[in-house]
């Protein structure tokens, strides 16, 4: 390899190695900005931001679902399976908004401990399937299943 | 290395290559899209929760894969440029980018069509919607600088380092939505693990996905030759070239 060449790949290695780890210390420092949203777990330890929007996912919990049947109003709680937040929310829902699903919710904690929302949005999992294989395996009683709704600490 | 390069990598060699090959990949392609598209909007179920409105992934996937793949390549061939000064190399990057750009942007747009109905919102600011917007607009910023500037050794020598610095984006979108919490749901396909498709979906989106990559290869390599005739215009091998198809 002649010199130029030597010098030319030095250089192209160290800029990649250079702008590869600024971007990872970038990308750790900026790690909670990052976040699209926090768990309960997150908002019970008191980890979500006071006094300012945020938002919130986890899975509705099955027979939580409370609405006001003259409104839009709509109550469920949300639970990443260790803890839970009961959401308030008036307006039209996603239409994959059902129970057992993945939601995320923008909005306040408000003083009672309730989450008053003012979008929800459905947060859609990564499987795909048929609904008459979606029906066999309800049949064989699969449970809530909160390592595909995926959240980090 | 040198010697292979140089060898293969002369643009006449190419050129030659290049013509003989695009027709076989265009035909393969349309081949398979039409089997793929069949089999994607007929033949495929709809799914348990997104019902018909599942059959966007058989292009938004494929494109998305795509707008990785061809941005490592033309990045890969940037750098092949750069420090092996091969002519082919910097014409095929600089011919890759438009072809990259037009996989983002479908991707991105058939992802907002998706999202609304689905998500309830055309658009959100998570990690991994913002990291592929990124990379459409280095893709933009790539072409810009290749018509920005004349020379085009002095172009294809910017556009390599600009596509090199940007080559950080790409496991960032990948990795986007095991590293952050986002609204986009993780992946589908893992390495190590059961696919979480049904086979009769997974089928026509494999299918969709070497139609797309073999879209890519006949489109690049006419793209590039057209490339190499205006970089040689002036060579003897492009005159004779010319002369050849005039008395055709």
């Amino acid at each position: 390899m002649n010199p130029r060449r030597r010098r030319i790949v030095i250089a192209v290695a160290v800029m990649l190695i250079g702008v590869g780890t600024a971007a990872a210390l970038a990308l750790r420092a900026f790690q909670e900005n990052l976040l699209y949203f926090y768990s309960p777990t997150l908002v019970a330890a008191g980890e979500a931001p006071a006094n300012r929007k945020f938002r919130i996912g986890g899975l509705v919990v099955p027979g939580s679902v409370m609405r006001n049947p003259d409104t839009l109003a709509v109550s469920f709680a949300l639970t990443d399976t260790l803890h839970q937040v009961r959401v308030n929310y008036e307006g039209i829902l996603p239409d994959l908004f059902r129970e057992g699903q993945g939601i995320v919710a923008n909005g306040e904690l408000l003083a009672d401990g309730t989450f008053g929302a003012t979008e929800v949005l459905a947060k859609h999992d990564e499987n795909y399937m048929p609904p008459e294989v979606a029906d066999a395996l309800k049949a064989a009683g699969s449970s809530l299943d909160y390592s595909k709704f995926k959240h980090q600490q | 290395m040198f010697t292979f390069l140089h060898k293969y990598g002369s643009p006449q060699h190419f050129y030659r290559l290049s013509r003989g090959l695009a027709p076989w990949f265009g035909g393969a392609s349309a081949l398979l899209f039409a089997a793929g598209l069949y089999g994607a909007l007929l033949l495929s179920p709809p799914d348990y929760q997104q019902g018909e409105g599942v059959r966007i992934i058989y292009v938004h996937v494929p494109s998305a894969w795509m707008s990785l793949m061809v941005y490592v390549i033309m990045a890969a061939a940037g750098g092949v440029g750069l420090i092996w000064k091969v002519k082919v190399a910097d014409a095929f990057a600089r011919a890759s980018a438009p072809l990259g750009a037009a996989f983002t942007f479908l991707a991105l747009a058939t992802g907002s069509l998706w999202g609304k109905p689905m998500w309830g919102t055309w658009w959100v600011w998570d990690a991994r919607l913002t990291s592929e917007l990124i990379l459409l607009f280095l893709y933009l910023g790539y072409m810009a600088l290749q018509t920005a500037i004349e020379d085009r050794r002095t172009a294809a020598r910017a556009g390599a380092v600009l596509a090199l610095v940007g080559l950080v984006n790409i496991p960032i979108i990948h990795f986007s939505v095991l590293w952050w919490s986002t609204l986009h749901q993780g992946p589908t396909l893992r390495p190590f693990a059961p696919p979480a498709i049904h086979m009769s979906m997974l089928v026509p989106l494999m299918v969709m996905a070497v139609a797309f990559m073999l879209y890519f290869a006949a489109v690049v390599l006419v793209r590039t030759r057209n490339e190499l005739l205006e970089l040689e215009r002036n060579s003897n091998w492009a005159r004779e070239l010319a002369a050849e198809e005039a008395a055709r």
